[in-house]
């Protein structure tokens, strides 16, 4: 499948899952487990960084254009998909690795350990912006950490959950740089 | 000048980031002023055909309990035909010559339209639902919406071709005044603190309110939102504010927002006129 093709259908499917299945758990606290933000972990490395946060706009105007309330998701997908380069800069094991693999997987990033801190990182910061924003409307201050630490928790085990269950085969292209 | 632009080129990516933040915060800040603009009315016609598809599945699943509360409306219904009263021989008997309600709908002030959801949410803290009836079938902003056991659900905010979208009871932006039916000097406001779906709270009621835990809350009708009493819960919990001198009211709703299907939105008649007469006053003031 071509790196587009294999994008789109990510990104419907997601979308579709996260509006259609996940915020539709209710948990206590109002805590909603986040799954969607998968398309911006696994996006190609070569991607340019415009490019990454373009689609993280539209990946999280998608979303707020079902739950009626435009901004929140695009602003902190946004956010995310700005530091992404940053963590995957420190996160990388050795020299090269991004051009030899096509994307973040757990191969690629060298080990469980490095991808879990790396998508960790990236969930904390989505939530406690996300949960910030909504925050300064309302809201108080404890409830804002309780919130953000259970959904990042909860949507970091799925995400887990979803890298086990649909490994992606990374090919080892080339040793060259 | 030269220096100029190769900051920015310098500092694109850093400048194109900040710039996509400056416009979502722009999306939140100003959604509710401009819910009418073209572009989300057309978001709303894609959400909406994706959300209908989803609910052909969800409403099968749903079918008995919807059946349930359908058969619970036939049977208030039934109770209020005319044939189940009966007058004893010495009541007065009240003619009238002209009759004060005809077809063309003259005297009519409330019309109750059915939709059916399309969808729903109660996990966010600024829940919206969806109905699928839309400006084409005569639904029109600003009406109320009621769930089929009379219980208050929330206030249509947008409209397009064939869908609405109902800013719920379960919003952070939704106020709705609300009487005590016990004792109607306790006025108050319905607001929802966002911590659980099916639980209100009502503030501003003042301490001379006699309220108990089981008491009625309804509609107060001073709107031209919803007639007067129209059930929007039962009083949970009673609760001093401890700045003022006014009670906190928790509340539970009487409308299940889990498992909303069919609903009625309510519309004035008189609406237009009242917002006529209102603006004419406002602009003689101002000026």
């Amino acid at each position: 499948m071509s790196t587009l093709v294999k994008n789109i259908l990510r990104f419907i499917l997601l979308i579709l899952v996260q509006f259609f299945v996940l915020d539709r758990v209710h948990l206590s606290y109002m805590v909603t487990p986040y799954i969607y933000i998968l398309f911006i972990f696994w996006m190609p490395f070569n991607f340019s960084r415009t490019l990454q946060m373009v689609l993280a706009f539209l990946l999280g105007f998608a979303l707020d254009s079902f739950r009626h309330n435009p901004g929140f998701h695009a602003s902190a997908c946004v956010l995310i998909a700005y530091v992404r380069p940053f963590i995957i800069n420190i996160m990388l094991p050795h020299e090269g690795a991004d051009t030899n693999y096509e994307e973040p997987s757990l191969k690629s990033m060298g080990g469980f350990i490095p991808y879990i801190v790396y998508a960790g990182v990236l969930t904390l910061l989505h939530n406690s912006w996300l949960f910030m924003l909504e925050a300064l409307q309302f809201g108080n201050f404890w409830e804002f950490i309780v919130k953000t630490l259970f959904s990042t928790l909860i949507s970091l085990l799925l995400i887990i959950i979803a890298e086990l269950l649909f490994s992606r085969k990374q090919k080892f292209r080339t040793n060259t740089i | 000048m030269r220096n100029i632009f190769l900051f920015i080129r310098r500092y694109f990516n850093f400048i194109f980031f900040l710039l996509l933040q400056v416009f979502c915060i722009y999306l939140i800040v100003h959604y509710n002023r401009y819910h009418n603009a073209i572009a989300s009315v057309y978001v709303n016609e894609v959400t909406g055909r994706v959300n209908e598809q989803y609910n052909k599945v969800d409403y099968y699943l749903q079918l008995k309990k919807a059946n349930q509360q359908l058969v619970k409306e036939n049977e208030r219904l039934r109770n209020t035909a005319k044939a189940d009263f009966e007058t004893p021989d010495t009541s007065v008997k009240v003619v009238t010559d002209s009759i004060p309600y005809d077809t063309l709908g003259n005297h009519r002030k409330w019309a109750y339209q059915a939709a059916k959801v399309v969808s729903n949410s109660v996990t966010s803290q600024s829940n919206f639902i969806v109905l699928g009836r839309g400006a084409a079938q005569q639904l029109k902003k600003d009406e109320g919406v009621i769930d089929t056991n009379n219980g208050v659900v929330g206030i249509v905010t947008d409209v397009s071709d064939n869908f609405a979208v109902v800013m719920s009871m379960l919003h952070k932006d939704s106020r709705i005044n609300a009487l005590l039916k016990n004792d109607p000097q306790g006025g108050g406001t319905i607001v929802w603190d966002g911590k659980e779906p099916n639980y209100l709270s009502m503030i501003n009621v003042r301490k001379s309110a006699k309220v108990a835990k089981g008491d009625t809350v309804v509609t107060s009708g001073i709107t031209t939102t919803f007639p007067y009493g129209l059930m929007i819960g039962t009083v949970e919990e009673v609760l001093p504010e401890k700045s003022s001198n006014n009670y906190i009211i928790k509340i539970k709703s009487t409308a299940n927002f889990y498992n909303l299907q069919h609903v009625y939105a309510i519309d004035n008649y008189q609406r237009e006129e009242i917002n006529k007469l209102v603006e004419k006053a406002k602009s003689k003031i101002n000026n």
